[in-house]
C-alpha cells in the first residue's frame, strides 16, 4: 500500500473528536489533580505525624505502581470490592486526578520546603497566623517555583490519557486505533495522531511559558 | 519594683533527649537592655526564641507582658505582637519592597488601613535612615540596609520588647555600625531589648545588663562593664578572649 498523506484529511474530523476527549480528560483531571496535589502536598509539608503519614502513603502507593494498573484497579477491581461501578470516562478522569495528584503533591511539598524556614519564622514573629504566612508569604514564593515542574507533570498527564485505550475511552489514541483497524493506513494515521499530540503538548508548553514569564521566577 | 515584662519561671527546653535550656529563672524589666553572650550551642538563640514561641518550652512557664507562652495559639500571637524579633539572616519577604515588608504587619496583624500602614512604614523607614529605599526590593539592598528594614518591620507592630538574635553577625564589619547605631537609638528611646551579640563594645556602651550562658544555664548575670572588665569565672574570661 502506497503512503498517501491526503487520506488524513478524511479522518481529521474523527481525530479532532478524539482529541477533544483527550483535552476534556486532561483538563478536568488536572484541575482535580492540582486540588488533590495541593492538599496532599500541604499535608506533607505542614501536617502532624498522622496527617503526614496519610499523605505519604497515598503518594507512595501511586508513585510506586504503574498508571495502567491504577486504571485497571479503578475500573475492574473497585466494582468487586466496593460495588462502585463507574463508566470509562469517569474512570479516566478519576485516574488522572489520583495519579497526577500524587506527583503534584511531591512538587508542592518540594516547592514549599524550598522556601527558607526563616521567612516563615519572620512571618510568625510579627504575629501573623500560620495560614496568612502560607497564603501571603510562602505560597506566592512557592508558586513561582512550582510552575516549571508542574508544567512537566501536565504534559506527562496529557500523554498518559492515551492509555485509557485499555478501558475503551474514545480519546485520540483509541480513535487512531479504530481508524487504523478499518483501513490499515498505519503510517498516515499514526503520524497524524502523533502530530495532534505534539500540537496539544506544544500549546500547553507555550501557555506555561507565558505564565512563567508573567510570574518572573524568583 | 514593677512587674517584669519577661519572666522565665524554671524554664526548660529539650530537643529530644538534648536539654538546651536547664531550669532557667530570669526576670527582665521595662527599659532594660539585656545582652546575651555565651559559647556556641549554649542556648542563647533558644532562650530568645522561647520568648516569642518560635520554640516551645518543655518545662516551667514563661510570662511575657502578663501572658503565658503556654496559653495557646491566640495568646501566642498576642505575645508576638508585644515582642518583635530581628534575625541574623534578615529574612525580609523577597516578593515585597522595603515599604511593603514594613507595612505588611500593621495591615495584616494590627488591622490598619492600607494608607495608614504605608504611612507608618514610611515613617519607620525614615527612622532607620532608609526613606529613599522604600520602593527597593530586598535583593537591591545591602545587608546592613536589609537588616535596618527588618528592624523597621519588627517595630511596625508596635512591640514593647525587641529581641535581636545576632543581628550583625552576617554583616561585613563596615556595615555592622549602621545597624548598631539604629539599635543604640532604640535603646536611647527606652525600648526594652534582649540582644544576642558578640559586639562587646555595644554591650558595654548600650547594655544595662549582661548575661553569660553556658550549657543552657545562666552562668553570669551582671552589669556589662563589671563582668566584661572583671569576669567572675575562668570560662567567661576564656570566652571573652575569643570574641
Ligand atoms: N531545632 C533543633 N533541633 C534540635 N536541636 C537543636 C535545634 N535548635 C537548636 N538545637 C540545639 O540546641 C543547642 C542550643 O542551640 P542554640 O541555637 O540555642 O545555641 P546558641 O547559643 O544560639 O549558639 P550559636 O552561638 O551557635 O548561635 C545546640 O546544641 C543546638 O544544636
Ligand atoms: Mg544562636
Amino acid at each position: 500500500m502506497e503512503v498517501n498523506w491526503l487520506i488524513i484529511l478524511d479522518f481529521i474530523p474523527q481525530l479532532l473528536k478524539g482529541a477533544q476527549v483527550t483535552v476534556h480528560i486532561t483538563v478536568v483531571g488536572l484541575l482535580g489533580g492540582v486540588v488533590v496535589g495541593a492538599i496532599a502536598g500541604l499535608m506533607r509539608a505542614y501536617g502532624n505525624a498522622v496527617i503526614n503519614a496519610i499523605a505519604f502513603t497515598y503518594i507512595e502507593v501511586i508513585r510506586g505502581t504503574p498508571i495502567v494498573v491504577q486504571v485497571m484497579f479503578l475500573y475492574f477491581a473497585l466494582p468487586v470490592l466496593a460495588s462502585i461501578r463507574i463508566d470509562p470516562m469517569t474512570t479516566a478522569i478519576l485516574a488522572i486526578i489520583i495519579n497526577a495528584g500524587a506527583y503534584i503533591a511531591e512538587i508542592v511539598r518540594g516547592a514549599v520546603l524550598s522556601i527558607s524556614k526563616g521567612l516563615t519564622e519572620a512571618g510568625l514573629a510579627i504575629g501573623l497566623p500560620r495560614w496568612k504566612v502560607i497564603r501571603y508569604i510562602v505560597g506566592p514564593l512557592a508558586f513561582r517555583r512550582l510552575i516549571p515542574p508542574l508544567g512537566n507533570q501536565f504534559i506527562v498527564s496529557l500523554k498518559d490519557t492515551s492509555l485509557f485505550i485499555v478501558i475503551g475511552v474514545g480519546e485520540l489514541t483509541r480513535t487512531g486505533q479504530e481508524i487504523m483497524a478499518a483501513n490499515f493506513r498505519a503510517v498516515e494515521i499514526w503520524t497524524a495522531v502523533a502530530v495532534m499530540y505534539l500540537i496539544m503538548t506544544g500549546l500547553l508548553s507555550l501557555m506555561l511559558r507565558m505564565v512563567e514569564k508573567r510570574m518572573r521566577i524568583l | 519594683m514593677t512587674e517584669p515584662i519577661i519572666e522565665f519561671r524554671n524554664v526548660s527546653k529539650h530537643f529530644g533527649a538534648l536539654k538546651v535550656l536547664d531550669e532557667v529563672d530570669l526576670q527582665i524589666h521595662r527599659g532594660e537592655v539585656v545582652v546575651l553572650v555565651g559559647p556556641s550551642g549554649s542556648g542563647k538563640s533558644t532562650l530568645l526564641r522561647c520568648i516569642n514561641g518560635l520554640e516551645k518550652i518543655t518545662g516551667g512557664d514563661l510570662i511575657v507582658n502578663g501572658m503565658s507562652v503556654l496559653g495557646g495559639n491566640k495568646v501566642m500571637r498576642e505575645i508576638r505582637q508585644e515582642a518583635g524579633m530581628v534575625f541574623q539572616q534578615f529574612n525580609l519577604f523577597p516578593q515585597m519592597t522595603a515599604l511593603e515588608n514594613v507595612a505588611f504587619g500593621p495591615r495584616e496583624v494590627r488591622g490598619l488601613s492600607r494608607k495608614d500602614a504605608r504611612d507608618l512604614a514610611r515613617e519607620l523607614l525614615a527612622k532607620v535612615g532608609l526613606a529613599d529605599k522604600a520602593n527597593h526590593e530586598p535583593m537591591e539592598l545591602s545587608g546592613g540596609q536589609q537588616q535596618r528594614v527588618a528592624i523597621a518591620r519588627a517595630l511596625a507592630i508596635k512591640p514593647r520588647v525587641m529581641l535581636f538574635d545576632e543581628p550583625t553577625s552576617a554583616l561585613d564589619p563596615e556595615l555592622k555600625q549602621e545597624v548598631l547605631n539604629v539599635m543604640r537609638a532604640l535603646a536611647a528611646e527606652g525600648m526594652t531589648m534582649v540582644v544576642v551579640t558578640h559586639e562587646m563594645g555595644f554591650a558595654k556602651q548600650v547594655g544595662t545588663r549582661l548575661i553569660f550562658m553556658e550549657h543552657g544555664k545562666i552562668a553570669v548575670d551582671g552589669t556589662p562593664r563589671d563582668v566584661i572588665d572583671n569576669p567572675p569565672n575562668d570560662r567567661m574570661k576564656d570566652f571573652l578572649q575569643h570574641v
